[in-house]
């Protein structure tokens, strides 16, 4: 109701401006859409706030869309002259947008891509194309290790894992059995539908001492030894250690909601949803690192990018938007409303922020984060649902299951990179 | 004007008819033809929802054809009809039947067994979804662990999940069918019957002459009525299988589902037309196919 009245004022204001003194310059409007989260949308409404007050003349109106519609809607919309002037897109569909002429480039004298380089978290690199950056992201995503800090305690284990190896044994620790055999209560939750096809890919592959692709995201090469060698680590803590099941109680974060689970890997965007669990003691740990020290973990993030649409005036403000939203104030006010981690090290490695027993390890894994780049995130996360399928239900051989999910993968990329 | 006034009587009844008739042809092209013809021709193009369409030919078709989890798919979606329909028009048929016979609260059992049709298919989905669960959470694996019985895997099995995940869809689509079949059971006239008992026949005779025979139409609506229904399977196998949709290794997905994720998942807009072009076409026939032979003879 409020910003209705408020959108009113201004409309009226705007309008009779125009009447009264049409040599003036009128005020800019520019349209920002996103999808709805809502810690997300309060976030924003923050930020707006603080950009208008900064930046008299110019009004940001936001709009958002449940996430199932959001890609058909600025589809739609941008052609037609009728969509955002600066829009929330996930970083995997920049070369769409790229291609469709949906988004245009940051000006270089603004946003001047080697102090971009500089400043960001390196993952943002992947936003560059021909010596520009077409979008910029506000917050990342990061993965640690959630656990269960009562269950540890229960078992005596006084530290989270630090390396692959310890976590089997801590795993071991925290599973329980019924009298028939039947798992009560996992180690470790496992599932590839959840975030551990992230952590298979870009943590576990790596640390085995192998690849998931090559350079350029273009080419799987994680059909060899370090493949292997990682897969059946993993399938191992099912099937060897028995210190998980996968699709245990549903879902991986179910089970550690509910207090059935000792640990449990998952994003950063998943602490906001833990909080509100009352009576659930836990805490969060970096990712176990390999048993040669070797660390690594993958972020994903939200870009915003300036449209096609805006031209002129509008431009001007979009981009004006673009800095502020980029801003490191900006990212501080998404850490703390939304949860989700600055993309700058100058905001994300301070001292209070780095060194937040929540916030801090995902921020520390930043450093040594990989940014999968995705042709279709779905499909390719089938490809490895799948493959640990076959081991599990069918008892296929890793390595036979491994190769077939490379050149199902393969394919995929193939069918997306010939085009 | 004057055209109107020269017309004959019944030229003016035609008019008069198309001029009413009007409205619902404007609105089922609109809304029906429109969106069908539409998807025949985004079937043969590339789409990605952003940026412009390119003609492909029969690129999407070649690749449907060679496409191996379409033809799991298609497999899947057929097993859904094939066991689906017999077996809920059987259990309807037997139910109505003896429903029938119910005087004592006939209109509460009734009710009872039209209650899961009016409740939703995703919360329904989901309780079930809960009931497959392995220990400790499960309904159906505490009973039988209780029991000192080994759990048994429903969802995460490539053997039983299909009908694991057919049972609600089945029980779900039941009240409707057995509402029918008493309404057909209802409306065949009490005098066969008397005339049957002066004869003295056995209840199977009167089953097997009477009763089945004069059920004939109604037989025909829910058989066709229940196929499209199975073909068409979708939110029972989503909402049962959200982690993994289809799955295990697509062992649920119906071509719905998989239209479904081509369209929405992987932006492939002219694949999936391809895919709904081909569930059309096998509704098509299908339909065709069960109304003929239900109707001769």
């Amino acid at each position: 109701m409020m910003k209705t009245f408020k959108g009113l004022v201004v409309a009226s204001l705007t309008a009779s401006s125009a009447l009264l003194a049409s040599s003036a310059t009128a005020d800019v409007e520019i349209q920002y859409w996103q999808y709805y989260y809502d810690a997300r949308v309060t976030a924003m409404e923050q930020l707006i706030e603080g950009f208008e007050a900064e930046n008299p003349g110019i009004t940001v109106k936001m709009t958002h869309f449940p996430y199932a519609d959001y890609r058909t809607k600025v589809a739609a919309a941008i052609p037609a002259g009728e969509g955002p002037d600066v829009v929330q897109l996930f970083y995997g569909w920049l070369n769409d947008y790229i291609a469709a002429d949906l988004i245009q480039p940051l000006p270089v004298e603004a946003f001047s891509p080697s102090e971009i380089d500089k400043d960001f978290f390196p993952m943002v690199q992947a936003m560059k194309k021909d010596g520009a950056y077409y979008a910029l992201p506000t917050a990342v995503r990061s993965l640690a290790l959630f656990y269960n800090q009562r269950l540890f305690d229960e078992a005596g284990i006084t530290a989270p894992p630090a390396d692959l190896d310890e976590l089997i044994e801590v795993a071991k620790k925290l599973t329980k059995r019924d009298g028939a055999g039947n798992i009560t209560q996992v180690g470790i939750t496992t599932g590839m539908t959840a975030q551990d096809h992230h952590w298979f890919r870009e943590g576990l592959i790596r640390q085995f001492g192998g690849t998931p692709y090559n350079d350029g995201y273009d080419t799987v090469s994680y059909n060899s030894e370090a493949g292997a060698a990682a897969l059946q680590y993993y399938t191992d803590l099912e099937k060897l250690h028995g210190v998980t099941a996968s699709g245990f109680m549903d879902e991986p974060q179910a089970a550690f909601k509910a207090g059935r689970a000792g640990m449990h890997i998952d994003g950063s965007f998943r602490i906001g949803s833990l909080k509100a669990i009352r009576g659930l003691k836990w805490g969060v740990a970096e990712l176990p690192a390999a048993v040669d020290g070797t660390q690594s973990n993958y972020s994903s993030y939200w870009v915003n990018a300036v449209t096609t649409k805006a031209e002129g005036e509008k431009y001007e403000a979009s981009l004006k938007f673009m800095s502020y939203i980029t801003s490191d104030a900006a990212m501080q006010i998404w850490l703390d409303v939304v949860g989700e981690l600055p993309a700058k090290p100058s905001v994300g490695l301070t001292e209070t922020n780095a060194n937040d027993p929540v916030f801090g390890p995902f921020i520390k894994g930043l450093a040594y984060a990989h940014t999968t780049v995705f042709a279709n995130e779905s499909s390719q996360r089938q490809v490895l649902v799948d493959m640990v399928a076959r081991t599990d239900i069918e008892n296929q051989p890793i390595a036979e299951s491994l190769a077939i999910a490379a050149e199902a993968e393969q394919k995929i990329l193939n069918e997306y990179y010939s085009k | 004007m004057s055209i109107y006034r020269n017309l004959t009587i019944k030229q003016k009844q035609i008019v008069w008819a198309w001029t009413f008739l009007a409205v619902p042809v404007v609105f089922y092209s609109v809304i029906r033809f429109y969106p069908t013809g539409t998807a025949i021709l985004i079937s043969f193009q590339d789409w990605n929802l952003l940026g412009a369409r390119t003609w492909t030919g029969f690129d999407n078709y070649i690749k449907l054809w060679n496409d191996p989890v379409f033809w799991k798919v298609f497999r899947n979606t057929f097993a859904y009809l094939l066991i689906g329909t017999p077996v809920s028009l059987v259990l309807s048929f037997v139910i109505a039947y003896h429903l029938d016979k119910v005087r004592f609260m006939h209109g509460f059992m009734r009710m009872l067994y039209f209650l899961p049709f009016m409740t939703s298919a995703v919360a329904m989905a989901w309780v079930w979804r809960w009931f497959y669960q392995a220990v400790p959470i499960g309904l159906f694996n505490n009973v039988l662990a209780s029991f000192g019985i080994a759990q048994i895997e429903f969802l995460n099995s490539t053997t039983n999940a299909l009908p694991a995940v057919l049972a609600p869809a089945v029980w779900a689509g039941l009240g409707f069918q057995v509402i029918i079949f008493m309404a057909g059971i209802r409306a065949i006239p009490t005098s066969y019957y008397e005339a049957a008992r002066i004869d003295g026949v056995g209840w199977w005779v009167v089953l097997t002459q009477i009763t089945l025979p004069l059920l004939r139409p109604t037989i025909v609506f829910i058989v066709v009525f229940s196929s499209i229904g199975f073909l068409r399977i979708f939110d029972h196998v989503f909402n049962m299988t959200t982690n993994n949709p289809g799955g295990p290794l697509n062992a649920t997905k119906p071509l719905v589902l998989m239209i479904y994720d081509t369209a929405f998942n992987s932006f492939n807009m002219g694949y999936a037309a391809a895919q709904t072009v081909v569930l059309f076409t096998i509704l098509m026939c299908v339909s065709l196919i069960q109304l003929r032979l239900l109707r001769s003879s």
